[in-house]
């Protein structure tokens, strides 16, 4: 496929080379080092890295002045961006900011609902969606004009990536849901975390017998479990999250102090086995709060060296 | 029937607002408020002994054949001495009432009640809220079930990635508002139009405050 942005992990995608991204939470407080030293860790194993925004819920860092910070430092960031806290004033006010920045992805998400964080009470926002936001980046992007429909001097340049959950239900609207996004112009998809490959791979099939697999990058999510205490609370807690019996088995029938190497090891078989799935281009890495693991499944999986000389 | 739906305001909240006002005239409504049974006869009364338990004087109290009425300011006008005679109105309507009345008389009002949203009785003792009266209506497209109203994110184009076994995220005792879509869809054979793109609402479809005139 052909580039249509600076975007080094376009670049990366377009070149054929199987993709690595992972992401960083930024702090309850203002010490950029909070990021800084999170990115320093897995810069040299990774093609991109996401700032999160405001997850679930919970009232952060913003995601853009992290992203400036992973520029500075020579990384390329991706800015996520929720619709849940900002009209389309605000919505595409920053993504004008990032613009200035170079920044040069985006992933456009709906975001959790405010239920979930520190600020129960506060307003609901979503004044679009995140298909919306998809086709408002790429209106923005392509033919450079607001919503409003006046000119936007110097247009974003952005790679325009989305969130797809196959394990939500129900599961035969998962690959329309897909479709429709890319209809609104998405170019890369990263999933949620997957542990039900069967699954996972059935979604894969129904999207190559749609021919979407060419139309979108696809980026497997996958998430390393710390303990078995946390494969369960996945399973049990976190809605849209598929954990079959065996994985939450498997991660309980060895010792705890080993629980959390076998954590990496399911995350590195995983990786293994999607590479050989036809419509898998790369690897979204998210090691919640334990970004120091990734440069070790990025080599375990065989995804390390990263493709050199590939810039902006 | 639609119904303003309402909810009693806790009591310290209450005791707040009547601060140093001793004497107080309790108004009900007998629609909505006796419905949820948050501001009709009983409840007048019961709160009637509650605030005469708290040493307030209730120079009266009456309850309202339908408070938002027009109509209103007639049937006001027959307490008019022991409305005269109160330092404050409690008014035990949803806001609609408490507006009217506050328009027709130089009284300070306070409400009772704090009015949650404009619900239809969908079981016995059971309101739910199916319309935000949102000014641009896309039912035609959705089965004739909102989703503006009835997802937590008022999404239109979809779900997003919370469902569970039908459930919203938020609350595993809700129904996900596009499981029901896509299944009332799918029997009408009209999956198609959920590949329709929404665009970004028209907010100004309902202008807050919302005004209308009748043309001549």
């Amino acid at each position: 496929m052909s580039t249509r942005t600076p975007s080094k992990l376009e670049k990366i995608l377009a070149a054929g080379h199987l993709a690595v991204t992972s992401e960083c939470g930024p702090p309850r407080g203002s010490d950029p080092e909070a990021i800084t030293r999170k990115a320093e860790m897995i810069k040299d194993y990774v093609d991109a890295i996401n700032i999160t925004d405001n997850q679930t819920s919970v009232t952060r860092l913003c995601s853009l002045a992290s992203c400036i910070h992973l520029k500075k430092m020579g990384v390329e960031p991706t800015l996520q961006m929720v619709t849940r806290d900002r009209n389309r004033i605000a919505l595409q006010s920053d993504i004008l900011g990032a613009a200035s920045f170079d920044i040069y992805n985006i992933l456009c998400l709906s975001g959790d609902h405010q239920i979930f964080g520190d600020s129960p009470q506060g307003q609901n926002v979503f004044d679009i969606d995140s298909i919306q936001l998809i086709q408002t980046v790429r209106l923005m992007r392509d033919e450079g004009k607001f919503l409003g429909g006046d000119e936007i001097k110097r247009p974003p340049q952005m790679f325009v990536g989305a969130a797809a959950n196959p394990f939500a239900d129900p599961f035969e609207i998962r690959v329309p849901r897909l479709a429709k996004k890319i209809a609104a112009g998405v170019e890369f998809i990263q999933t949620q975390c997957i542990y039900n490959l069967e699954k996972f791979e059935l979604w894969v099939k129904q999207a190559r017998d749609r021919g979407l697999h060419e139309k979108v990058y696809i980026l497997a999510g996958v998430t390393p479990f710390k303990s078995a205490g946390m494969a369960k609370y996945m399973k049990n807690r976190v809605p849209g999250m598929d954990v079959p019996d065996e994985v939450v088995k498997r991660m309980s029938g060895v010792p705890k102090e080993k629980q959390a190497q076998e954590g990496i090891d399911i995350c590195v078989e995983t990786i293994q086995r999607l590479k050989e799935v036809e419509g898998v281009k790369g690897f979204h890495i998210m090691a919640i709060e334990w970004e120091e693991k990734v440069p070790e499944i990025v080599e375990r999986g065989g995804l390390y060296p990263r493709p050199k000389g590939i810039d902006n | 029937m639609i119904r303003s739906i309402t909810r009693q305001k806790p009591e310290e909240e209450l005791d707040q607002l009547l601060d140093g006002l001793g004497r107080v005239f309790i108004i009900g409504c007998g629609t909505c408020v006796t419905l949820t049974h948050t501001g009709g006869e009983p409840e007048v009364k019961a709160m009637k002994e509650t605030l005469s338990n708290k040493g307030k004087l209730v120079t009266g109290e009456m309850v309202l054949p339908v408070a938002c009425d027009n109509l209103t300011a007639e049937a006001l006008k027959e307490y008019g001495e022991q409305i005269e005679q109160s330092d404050v109105l409690l008014i035990m309507t949803c806001a609609f009432g408490v507006q009217t009345i506050a328009r027709q008389l130089e009284k300070m009002v306070v409400p009772a009640l704090d009015t949650l949203f404009m619900g239809k009785e969908t079981g016995v003792g059971q309101f739910d809220e199916i319309c935000t009266q949102c000014g641009t209506c896309i039912l035609g497209e959705t089965g004739g079930i909102c989703p503006v109203t009835s997802c937590h994110k008022g999404l239109v184009n979809g779900p997003c990635g919370g469902t569970s076994n039908g459930k919203c995220e938020i609350d595993s005792e809700k129904d996900c508002a596009w499981t029901l879509i896509y299944s009332r869809l799918k029997e009408l054979n009209r999956l198609d139009s959920m590949r329709k793109m929404q665009k970004p609402r028209n907010h100004h479809g309902e202008p807050s405050p919302g005004k209308f005139k009748l043309s001549a």
